[in-house]
């Protein structure tokens, strides 16, 4: 190993921890006054990262070129295709705290730092070839957003959130270091690429316990059925840019990671595996959209729909091809954008006295006093349920066309069913927003830079994205090639 | 012979200072019984040549855990005496687990002699160079091998101290902290000023 090319390899999380530190001086002797500075400065550091990662995958590297610190990390295109969407999202989402925290009487120059130090997390874990890596990723990214869950002083839901995501996750975090010990032991070391030529064969009842461990502890990270409690309390209890920044970039961080666990470290065991994730992923889709319909609030309907989306994500998991990797890359691009532009919109509902309007109900004709803001959250609602023209559409295509290509017809099959029952709720929104009696309660107006990102996720998820399906589908592809270099 | 004496005086000082710690009436003794049973396990340890073990020990559970329970011991207002009421009446329960416990010991050792699990062979990257102290082993994987993941975890421990101080740390404008260097600062013509107040006419302040 050389450490000049694997510190050349590791530069996009150089610059993020120095220039990490470097705010924390500013916000330590500015005080919360230079929070806004702050946070544009954070977000000018995610952009220089996000260009930092960006020739990885555009040169399609991947293997020993890419691999750095003896083996633990990789900088190959698949985790640079990762990184893009975590640093997009997590700029978007600092972008609209400002304004947020602002109206709440109180923004923390902390919060960016924060931010900046789980993006940071999340791009070790993508990054991992090693489970230590995972591991020490893992945990950054956590403490992070444990601390950003329960950031807000003046809402009581915000550290019972907090709280709450703090004592599962930390278990869903010795469920996984459980599993990783077992499998160390019986793979011998903790090196992915030394795990994939170990485990080869039928695997003995300690490395499958090893796997499953390890599978329970993503599937709480990822928020999938039956580990998935928390998500709805955290996603509501939590200020909304908080949210909007857990629908978005850990998700791709945690599904990133559980990609390349399982089609890389595990690869010679897909058959091992296959069949909790298929379990997994049909109980995502359902609870997912059965448990959306009884809800009142909109964070909590989108924690719901997020799980139910993981669902679908993981039907391309389950295929184990290069061409089911890809499509789930393709259907995460996607549902990053469509939860920015969803969750923007959610942060723009605000009644007379300034406060965020979360209930469904108060939504009502929300088309007749604001008809842009309507038409984008109908959108989003649209997309979500993967109804055609719309992009959100071609996300569930691609993964449905991988399932059916790998052999899983009749995964494929009860998918589609199931998506028709998550129509019903997202369906029942647009109802509100466009045939209900006027509830007159929203009156805020979207401005500066929630309306560049609202409009900007709207053109995407419009029919104009679909311009972009050949360039995301071969980034993709080239991505998730470098899973299966091995193989 | 010396390392047998040794080891024999090592194991019996832990378990006679083990038996002293659930027994002693006062809850300070205890944990003082509790710090020398630490001080011969490290022996123990030293014994078996696992010297960094035994420096953990002393420095981690003595320096650190022990002096903890020392404080939470002294400044909580335990009332031992009903912690213990009702030592016989779950005294079956006690004996219960420790059964339980005895049987998992000889199953483990049982599984063991009949062969025990296959585990896999350990890779060579960190596998411990023959003839050096283990502290300098474990060092060498720590510092060079794993130097990058050090400097990471270095990175976690920063965002849960951080995360600490913004959930608890908030500005209070109730309470007058002392301002050090505006103290020094103060000079006397700033604080005291002479006047010649006319007779009946009071100072004006």
């Amino acid at each position: 190993m050389n450490w000049a090319s694997s510190l050349r390899l590791v530069a996009a999380e150089e610059f993020l921890s120095v220039s990490g530190l470097v705010l924390l001086l500013v916000c330590a002797w500015a005080g919360d006054k230079s929070a806004r500075l702050v946070t544009w400065l954070a977000v000018a550091a995610l952009a220089v990262a996000g260009v930092l990662v960006a020739p990885a995958l555009c040169g399609g590297v991947f293997g020993a070129e890419a691999s750095a610190f003896y083996g633990q990390y990789a900088a190959d295109s698949f985790s640079s295709f990762a990184k893009l969407l975590i640093y997009g999202a997590a700029g978007a989402s600092l972008l609209v705290a400002p304004g947020f925290f602002e109206r709440q009487g109180g923004y923390r120059a902390e919060y960016p730092v924060l931010a900046l130090f789980a993006a940071l997390g999340m791009g070790l874990m993508v990054s991992a070839t090693d489970m230590l890596t995972l591991y020490v990723g893992l945990e950054m990214n956590s403490l992070a957003a444990y601390v950003l869950a329960a950031m807000s002083r003046s809402d009581d839901r915000s550290p019972e959130a907090g709280l709450k995501y703090f004592v599962l996750g930390s278990l869903a975090s010795g469920i996984l270091l459980f599993g990783i010990s077992l499998t160390y032991g019986f793979a011998g070391s903790t090196s992915f690429d030394a795990i994939h030529t170990a485990l080869v064969g039928k695997m003995s009842t300690g490395s499958l316990f090893g796997l499953v461990f390890i599978l329970v502890g993503l599937s709480f990270k990822i928020s999938a059925v039956p580990f998935h409690m928390w998500t709805p309390d955290v996603y509501e209890g939590a200020p909304t840019p908080v949210t909007t920044f857990f629908a978005t970039a850990p998700k791709v961080a945690a599904l990133a990671l559980t990609m390349r666990v399982t089609l890389f470290a595990f690869g010679m065991q897909a058959q091992a595996w296959q069949q909790i994730v298929v379990a997994i992923s049909l109980l995502s889709i359902v609870v997912g959209a059965l448990g959306a319909i009884g809800q009142g609030n909109i964070k909590r309907l989108m924690a719901y729909s997020s799980i139910n989306n993981v669902g679908f994500m993981l039907i391309g998991l389950a295929a184990a091809t290069p061409g089911g990797a890809a499509s789930m890359l393709v259907y995460l691009s996607i549902y990053v954008v469509m939860s920015i532009g969803g969750f923007v919109a959610i942060l723009s509902l605000r009644d007379a006295e300034g406060n965020s309007v979360e209930k469904i109900a108060d939504l009502a004709g929300l088309s007749r006093s604001k008809p842009g803001l309507a038409f984008v959250l109908a959108m989003v609602m649209f997309s979500l349920a993967g109804i055609p023209p719309l992009f959100g559409f071609w996300g569930k295509f691609v993964v449905f066309q991988s399932a059916v290509a790998a052999g899983l017809v009749p995964l494929a099959t009860v998918g589609i069913a199931a998506s028709v029952i998550g129509a019903f709720y997202y369906l029942k929104v647009v109802k509100v927003l466009y045939f209900d009696e006027p509830a007159d309660k929203v009156v805020g107006s979207v401005d500066g830079v929630h309306a560049v990102l609202l409009y900007g996720s709207a053109i995407v998820i419009s029919p104009i994205g679909y311009l972009f399906t050949g360039w995301l589908g071969g980034l993709a592809q080239s991505a998730a090639a470098a899973l299966f270099h091995a193989a | 012979m010396i390392q047998t004496l040794a080891f024999y005086l090592f194991a019996a000082l832990v378990i006679a200072s083990a038996v002293m710690t659930i027994t002693a009436r006062n809850p300070v003794h205890s944990v003082l019984w509790l710090i020398l049973a630490f001080f011969n396990a490290a022996g123990l340890m030293i014994l078996i040549g696992a010297e960094f073990i035994a420096m953990l020990l002393v420095i981690v559970y003595v320096g650190a855990v022990a002096v903890l329970f020392l404080f939470v011991v002294m400044m909580l207002d335990i009332d031992f005496a009903t912690l213990r009421a009702g030592f016989v009446k779950n005294f079956p329960l006690g004996l219960a687990i420790a059964g339980i416990l005895l049987a998992e010991l000889l199953f483990g050792l049982g599984a063991h002699s009949a062969g025990g699990l296959v585990l896999g062979t350990p890779d060579a990257a960190t596998a411990p160079a023959a003839n050096v102290p283990n502290i300098q082993a474990i060092g060498a994987v720590l510092y060079g091998h794993y130097l990058f993941l050090f400097e990471a975890a270095g990175v976690v421990l920063l965002v849960a101290m951080i995360g600490a101080i913004v959930l608890t740390h908030r500005q209070r404008n109730d309470v007058r902290p002392q301002n050090i260097s505006e103290q020094v600062k103060r000079r006397p013509e700033d604080a005291t000023i002479n006047t010649r107040p006319e007779v009946g006419g009071g100072v004006k302040l």
